[in-house]
């Protein structure tokens, strides 16, 4: 056997896939055979065994699984030499990895990637809505369109982007030499181009994408074609990225903190994605059953669904949504994070009220349990859960409140640098107030049997995905580009990028409000005439949207190429991962600092929050004690 | 110090400033709030309650948002870093707790507040009218690929089923509402109710119409193919000229097939097709 077939990577992972798809014939060709069924090949039930096996092979092969199968067969492990950390040159970027830091840029930039593609999907969705009537995709092929374009967005792009971001900063912040499971971590990543592969796939499966929506209600979703496998299956893979990454977050944030930093020394991104992973610890496993209910439907002739075997149809969206109501603070609580980091930063203030904004992530994460019947207002469940449902729904408004008024005093009084990152923060205040507001008014029951199903729906998750969590991507982007990269980006540009995208996203998304509440319904190739001219309108800006993106796209590259060399703490920032270089070094901290106070202390003279070789206070025999021995997993 | 410039403004000047122009960019805000024609025609009496809520809650919203976007642009103007002040810090103010307690408790009673007249109106739109004139008339409503009808208990105990909805105007109707396939959604926009036609379950509502027309029936949740298709016109008789329809419908001894072919009736009955029922008579 060639020598590239034996080591781990892609022409081992490309044979492994051929092997994948041969155990997938085989499988379905001898059980059928066993159990006497005719014909023995059937093209559905290979592809979906396929669907399962083929990326399991495809990690085998990449080296995702080799040290622990060597571990659990007795075989001499490889020794970790930490020959695996730190990028040699791009290449390495399309291998697993242990170092976190090149784990968080290929979370990144793969969510990107997502986000082009779920973007483009956006384009053309409203390209046949810009007028009634069908424009150039049928209604099976629409119904796809949005259906991906949501998944992608929402599975792979913002819930990963996030991670990616934290992988890469929230190590450092905490003063710790890598992730507490790097193995884990670089499986983690690579489960995700598995996951929107799939998804991006499904277009050529027989019958079409999926196009159940993102939700895949039962019992459409069990009654669809095939193409509905490849979300049913991709979001396991989804999934299953996130919890590991969520445990590993856990993990590290319990265990790997640097001496001296205590739960109320964390900066707040830090505390924002510990409340985070717990969210997704708790809820993921739920969308993963509502899938494999359906998967087993669908596969198996299980009746979850089939009202008259006994099955339950709203039990699909109970189950879903105890996931993809959580899901939605899984979305935004880690861009809370970054506001906080950066809002402190760019404000050269500490952070208004910080444990408040500590303890309101808290609140949200046990509120956010509590709230998931209020997508199914009229959904034909038991009708007294509404009104609690209401209550809960509008009282989580009380914590983001709290977090909202904390940031707007954080800047009063402070010295603004209003450049990108903080003008994205900015325009994330003013654009997730408007998301809140509709929010709160979704919790009103009689309004919400009006305006459920329609596009004020629509216009509300975009303020909030968009003008919430994007934003707060970007401006996280921004702020810890030169931090990632070595490079500072281009200011002009990113200022053009930003105002570009304020103006056409609420051109686009802010006259969805009055077309939903006026009762156009969502998820619909085609609608009453009435909408004409608002949906012209809507599609001309959400085209200014999509090109407002590739301003960004190529201020990343050039700037990643041939930007200016960046300081290690170009925006005098407290926060440890400004105190070393940029990018840092390989493994982060060539000696484990010692947390003396605050992350936020602006304005308090001589103020730090962490020091170096030890300090006369702090220095004595327990300084590298808990941080290093617990943060050498990959020795 | 930067600090004794930028404290320069009187603070107490600032704030009233701020004040007065929040209120008066509030009252804009809500006077466009109120131009804008959000709903359609209010054909129910459970229209004018969703309604009114609709703009009490425009109400509480729009000074809400004023204010945080004022507090923004203010403090991108007074407090943005000027040339020189690059390395000036601002004060270190961690907190203020009779503050912080302040925008805990006033937004949790205004909220308090508002679930308490959404639960109000929430009771008043789905409670069944006081003994009327006439007894409430019941409707069953089934939804299937890509198509509503409609099945009437009839006069003189002989049940029909259409595909177009008639309704006596001022009466109290109850729609139970079935499903023969997957999850669809029974929604008349200019009666405001809607709720999901589940399979295996029965759902319902009630409205009472007020207003003669003829409005769509819209499918809410998507149900397949056909789902942007699946439009048909709800009519609002008097009651008279609805007990005749009734009368009549009851008499001929059709089996249940399509409605009749009034004002733009049913499109694509059944059988998917879906495109091709792209009237849209739903204006």
């Amino acid at each position: 056997m060639p020598v590239t077939l034996r080591q781990p990577g892609w022409s081992r992972a490309s044979a492994s896939m051929v092997l994948g798809l041969a155990f997938s014939y085989a499988l379905s060709i001898g059980a059928r055979a066993i159990l006497g069924y005719d014909p023995l090949l059937d093209g559905e039930s290979v592809m979906r065994i396929a669907l399962i096996s083929v990326p399991f092979f495809f990690l085998v092969g990449l080296g995702c699984f080799s040290y622990w199968f060597r571990w659990a067969s007795g075989a001499p492990t490889v020794p970790e030499d930490h020959s695996g950390h730190g990028a040699k040159s791009w290449k390495s970027y399309f291998y697993p990895n242990t170092d976190h830091k090149v784990i968080g840029i290929q979370y990144v930039v793969t969510s990107f990637f997502f986000m082009f593609v779920g973007g483009l999907l956006a384009m053309l969705i409203r390209a046949e809505l810009a007028a009634p009537g069908r424009q150039f995709v049928d209604s099976n092929a629409y119904n796809g369109l949005f259906s991906v374009h949501a998944s992608l967005l929402i599975f792979l792009f913002i819930i990963p982007v996030f991670a990616g971001l934290a992988n890469y900063v929230l190590p450092l912040m905490i003063g710790a030499p890598d992730m507490a499971f790097p193995r884990l971590n670089a499986l983690s990543y690579w489960l995700l181009p598995v996951a929107g592969t799939m998804m991006m796939l499904s277009f050529f499966a027989p019958g079409g994408s999926f196009a159940t929506g993102w939700t895949a209600y039962a019992t459409l979703s069990n009654t669809a074609p095939l193409g509905q496998e490849f979300f049913t299956i991709g979001v396991q893979f989804a999934g299953a990225s996130s919890i590991a990454t969520a445990l590993n977050f856990l993990v590290t944030i319990i265990t790997m903190r640097a001496p001296g930093m205590s739960f109320f020394r964390m900066p707040l991104l830090v505390w924002a994605n510990f409340s985070t992973s717990l969210l997704v610890v708790i809820a993921t496993p739920f969308v993963a059953a509502s899938q494999f209910f359906v998967l087993l439907d669908r596969s198996l002739g299980f009746n979850f669904f089939d009202h008259g075997q006994g099955g339950d149809v709203l039990m699909y969206q109970h189950v879903f949504w105890f996931y993809s109501h959580p899901a939605v603070y899984i979305m935004m609580l880690p861009g809370f994070g970054i506001v906080s980091e950066i809002l402190a930063v760019k404000s050269r203030k500490p952070v208004f009220g910080y444990r408040m904004m500590a303890f309101s992530l808290l609140a949200i994460v046990a509120l956010g349990f509590t709230v998931w019947a209020h997508h199914m207002f009229v959904s034909g469940m038991q009708t007294w859960i509404r009104v609690p449902m209401m209550v809960t729904t509008a009282i989580i408004a009380v914590p983001t409140g709290i977090k909202i008024f904390s940031w707007l005093a954080t800047m009063w009084k402070g010295v603004l640098k209003l450049d990108t990152p903080m003008l994205f923060t900015m325009g994330f205040l003013t654009m997730f107030v408007l998301g809140g507001i509709s929010g709160v008014m979704l919790a009103m029951i009689p309004l919400t049997i009006h305006v459920s199903d329609t596009y004020f729906i629509v216009a509300h998750i975009h303020y909030v995905l968009f003008g919430g969590s994007l934003f707060t991507i970007f401006a996280g982007v921004y702020f810890w580009f030169p931090k990632m990269t070595g490079r500072m980006y281009d200011e002009k540009l990113g200022k053009l990028h930003f105002w570009l995208t304020f103006i056409f996203f609420n051109a686009t998304f802010a006259p969805m409000h009055v077309i939903g509440v006026q009762g156009m319904p969502r998820r619909v190739a085609d609608y009453a005439e009435q909408f004409a001219s608002w949906n012209l309108v809507i599609s001309l800006a959400a085209f200014g949207t999509g090109i407002s993106s590739l301003v960004f796209a190529y201020n990343m590259v050039a700037s990643w190429r041939g930007g200016p060399r960046a300081e290690s703490n170009p925006w005098r920032s407290l926060t440890l991962e400004w105190q070393v270089s940029s990018p840092p070094p390989i493994f982060n901290f060539d000696e484990i600092p010692t947390v003396v106070g605050g992350p936020y202390e602006y304005g308090v003279p001589g103020a730090v929050h962490g020091v170096f070789g030890g300090s006369p206070t702090t220095a004595g025999p327990g300084r590298r004690g808990p941080a290093t021995t617990a943060g050498a997993p990959s020795a | 110090m930067g600090e004794e410039r930028r404290g320069s403004r009187n603070s107490r000047t600032v704030v009233v400033e701020m004040f007065v122009i929040g209120t008066v960019a509030s009252l804009a805000g809500i006077a466009l709030g109120s131009a804008i024609e959000w709903f359609p025609a209010q054909a129910s009496s459970q229209a004018g309650p969703i309604d009114t809520l609709w703009d009490v809650l425009v109400i509480c919203s729009v000074p809400i948002f004023v204010g945080v976007v004022i507090v923004v642009v203010y403090a991108a103007l007074l407090f943005r870093q000027r040339p020189g002040e690059e390395n000036l810090d601002g004060p270190p103010i961690h907190g203020n707790t009779t503050i912080e307690i302040v925008w805990t408790v006033l937004p949790a009673l205004l909220l308090v507040v508002l679930c308490v007249y959404a639960y109000v109106v929430l009771l008043d739109i789905e409670q069944k009218p006081a003994q009327a004139a006439t007894p409430e008339m019941k409707i069953d409503v089934y939804g299937e690929q890509f198509a509503w009808t409609f099945k009437y208990a009839g006069a003189n105990g002989k049940p029909f089923t259409t595909t177009q909805l008639y309704l006596p105007q001022d009466r109290s109707v109850k729609f139970d509402v079935h499903s023969k396939d997957v999850i669809h959604d029974f929604w008349v926009p200019a009666f405001r109710m809607k709720i999901d036609a589940v399979p295996g379950i029965t759902t319902a509502y009630r409205v009472t119409p007020t207003k003669l027309g003829i409005y769509p029936v819209v499918c809410a949740e998507l149900c397949g193919l056909g789902h942007a298709y699946m439009r048909q016109t709800a009519r609002v008789l008097p009651t008279d000229a609805f007990d005749t329809w009734l009368e009549k419908e009851s008499a001929e001894d059709n089996p249940p097939a399509g409605g009749k072919p009034v004002a733009g009736g049913a499109t694509g009955a059944t059988g998917g097709g879906g495109s091709d029922a792209a009237e849209g008579d739903a204006g």
